[in-house]
């Protein structure tokens, strides 16, 4: 039972990943209409400006915590301002054609100074060590990811159903001219959304970085499965983001326990069921 | 809303007449290549390529659908192939059949999934799909992991076509590339690629006019994969061998690169673009991940400012449908 409980800890803790990212991307798609292929390379990115931050001007997990989204953020801002804000009015799929290149540039920069191999980053002291739950033993690091991105999630949740900005963007994703004819600046909102959705994606990266080792190639896999999870849950709904990226971390982390082999597929194969059964996604309006 | 090709079509009689001759030359430059001095291989492994992305061609620019998983097919036919030719012995055009024939089984498969949604979807889900397939064929002893099935055997085309003379595979890899480019013209230029072409400009009013899109999507993807996977057969006997690169999703975003670099819905475009960006990987590999950057920088200029490919462009500037 101990080895059941840490698979669904380890699942729970993808799911936590799956649910920042798959957020992010459907945020930026309702605003952009872009599905931002570099959301994996970013995330990675998150991960080495912790790295940065920690080994080379000493600033610790809890300010790299704030500070790597920021600054992260900040270069997905420049990217959306110097490139993405050309492909209004084009077909979706140059979207994806020219994020994809992005995302090959990032990571092939990085692979270029810090190699194939992971880069070790230290868990901060308060959160080392574990505790004995009785039936299981939880390290307290990995409680804190799944805690806080569900605390991250649910408030992101919170800012764009309940508050007056999350109203403006909502109402600008249904009809950008109309919003504007309110006297509300799309375009730069348009920005601060892709900002928002790439710093949610560091932010998974800063947390993954004591866990799974800060690797160029982090996201590059990683961002296919939250595709399969995105083409799951569908972008209609931001609860519905949460709900799938979580629920399908833990079934990954049940296959890894009872059928190891498939551990690597099985978000794939939820896809095609889901595909065969409900082409619009769980929780997707047709398009 | 533009559609992802910018590369209109003019419905004139002499743009056949032009892209005949287009044809004509391409095949003659063609067959004098190892008369030149230009190493085959790398024009073979190029042609292969070319096949590969005029196959891509088939489904982005002329339906308009972004399939991002393509490697796929490619892959799985060079398994298919590389097995039987190794494994079984058998003769390397049952050994192309066979390989065809895995590739065409997998798009019936892949298709009947992935034509259920559209646009961005579509191109996510083929991603996944060929993602699913990688890590099969990661597992799957068959394939031999990481290391691949390597020796392939070329052996005697027909019993007579001895493959493991260069100047010989040459000209069957030629033959086929130049059969398989004709049989994607023949189909963009009948009464079916018509309907392809409405459904990519308005896929509701090919609806309300009558026409069964998904049929023709699927029909298309079939054969879009089933060239790919020609494609993948072929290149087996290049290499000599068979490898997960062939199934990875680099592989298919470099297939996306070709072809809009050549120019997205052009005839001519996917083989430029293969020429172009094999050369380039030829000449750079001994710099790393650089080709990497260079891949991910020509996919940005591509898409900001000259979305036409180098084809379109040309075509575009003499007014012409190349």
């Amino acid at each position: 039972m101990q080895a059941l409980y840490a698979q669904l800890l380890v699942g729970l803790i993808n799911g936590s990943f799956y649910a920042l990212l798959s957020l992010g991307l459907a945020v930026i798609f309702g605003m952009l209409n872009i599905i931002n292929f570099a959301h994996g390379a970013l995330y990675m990115m998150g991960a080495f400006a912790a790295y940065f931050l920690l080994y080379y001007l000493g600033i610790n997990y809890w300010y790299a915590l704030i500070l790597a989204p920021l600054i992260v953020g900040g270069i997905g801002i420049i990217l959306e301002r110097s490139m993405l804000q050309w492909l209004t009015g084009l077909d979706h799929l140059y979207g994806l054609l020219l994020t994809f290149g992005l995302a090959l540039i990032i990571q092939g920069l990085f692979q270029n100074y810090f190699g194939s191999s992971g880069l070790p980053y230290a868990i901060p002291s308060i959160l080392q060590g574990g505790v004995n739950l009785g039936f299981m033993y939880l390290p307290i690091y990995r409680g804190w990811v799944v805690v806080f991105s569900l605390i991250v999630c649910l408030l992101t949740w919170y800012l764009i159903e309940r508050t007056r900005l999350g109203a403006n963007l909502r109402a600008a994703t249904e009809n950008p001219t109309l919003v504007r004819a309110f006297g509300i600046n799309v375009p730069r909102m348009i920005t601060l959304t892709y900002g928002l959705g790439v710093g949610l994606a560091a932010l998974a990266g800063v947390l993954s970085a004591p866990i799974n080792q800060v690797r160029p190639l982090m996201g590059a896999d990683l961002i296919i499965v939250v595709f399969a999870v995105v083409v799951i849950g569908g972008m209609g709904s931001i609860m519905g983001s949460i709900v799938t990226g979580f629920t399908l971390g833990v079934i990954e982390g049940l296959t890894k326990y009872f059928y190891p082999e498939a551990s690597n597929t099985v978000v794939f194969v939820l896809m095609v069921l889901v595909l065969l059964v409900k082409p619009t996604g769980l929780t997707g309006k047709a398009a | 809303m533009t559609t992802i090709t910018e590369n209109s079509i003019p419905a004139s009689g002499r743009s056949t007449s032009d892209e005949m001759v287009a044809f004509v030359i391409m095949a003659l430059l063609l067959a004098s290549i190892p008369f030149t001095g230009i190493y085959p291989y790398f024009v073979m492994q190029a042609l292969c390529f070319a096949l590969f992305a005029c196959a891509f061609n088939l489904l982005i620019g002329y339906s308009g659908l972004l399939s991002f998983g393509h490697a796929m097919f490619l892959g799985t036919a060079g398994y298919a192939t590389a097995h039987a030719l190794k494994v079984w012995g058998v003769s390397p055009e049952l050994g192309i059949v066979f390989g065809v024939v895995s590739a065409a089984a997998l798009s019936v498969v892949t298709g009947l999934i992935a034509i259920r949604r559209q646009g961005i979807y579509f191109a996510m889900i083929t991603l996944a799909l060929s993602q699913l397939l990688y890590f099969i064929y990661l597992q799957t002893p068959f394939t031999h992991g990481e290391d691949g099935i390597q020796g392939i055997p070329q052996g005697k085309m027909f019993g007579v076509l001895d493959l493991s003379n260069s100047t010989t595979l040459y000209y069957v890899i030629l033959t086929v590339f130049l059969l398989a480019f004709l049989l994607i013209y023949r189909t963009i230029n009948s009464p079916f690629g018509e309907v392809l072409k409405s459904i990519r400009e308005n896929e509701q009013r090919a609806i309300s006019l009558g026409y069964k899109t998904d049929q023709y999507k699927l029909l298309a993807f079939i054969l879009s994969g089933t060239l790919a996977g020609l494609a993948g057969a072929m290149k087996v006997f290049v290499a000599q061998n068979a490898s997960l690169t062939d199934v990875h999703w680099t592989m298919s975003g470099e297939v996306v690169l070709m072809t809009l670099v050549g120019g997205l819905g052009t005839v001519f475009g996917p083989v430029i673009g293969a020429f172009v960006i094999i050369a380039m990987q030829q000449y750079l590999a001994g710099f790393g991940q650089w080709v990497t950057v260079i891949q991910g920088a020509i996919f940005v200029i591509c898409v900001l400012t000259f979305r036409r490919g180098v084809i379109g462009e040309i075509a575009h500037y003499f007014k012409r449908s190349l």
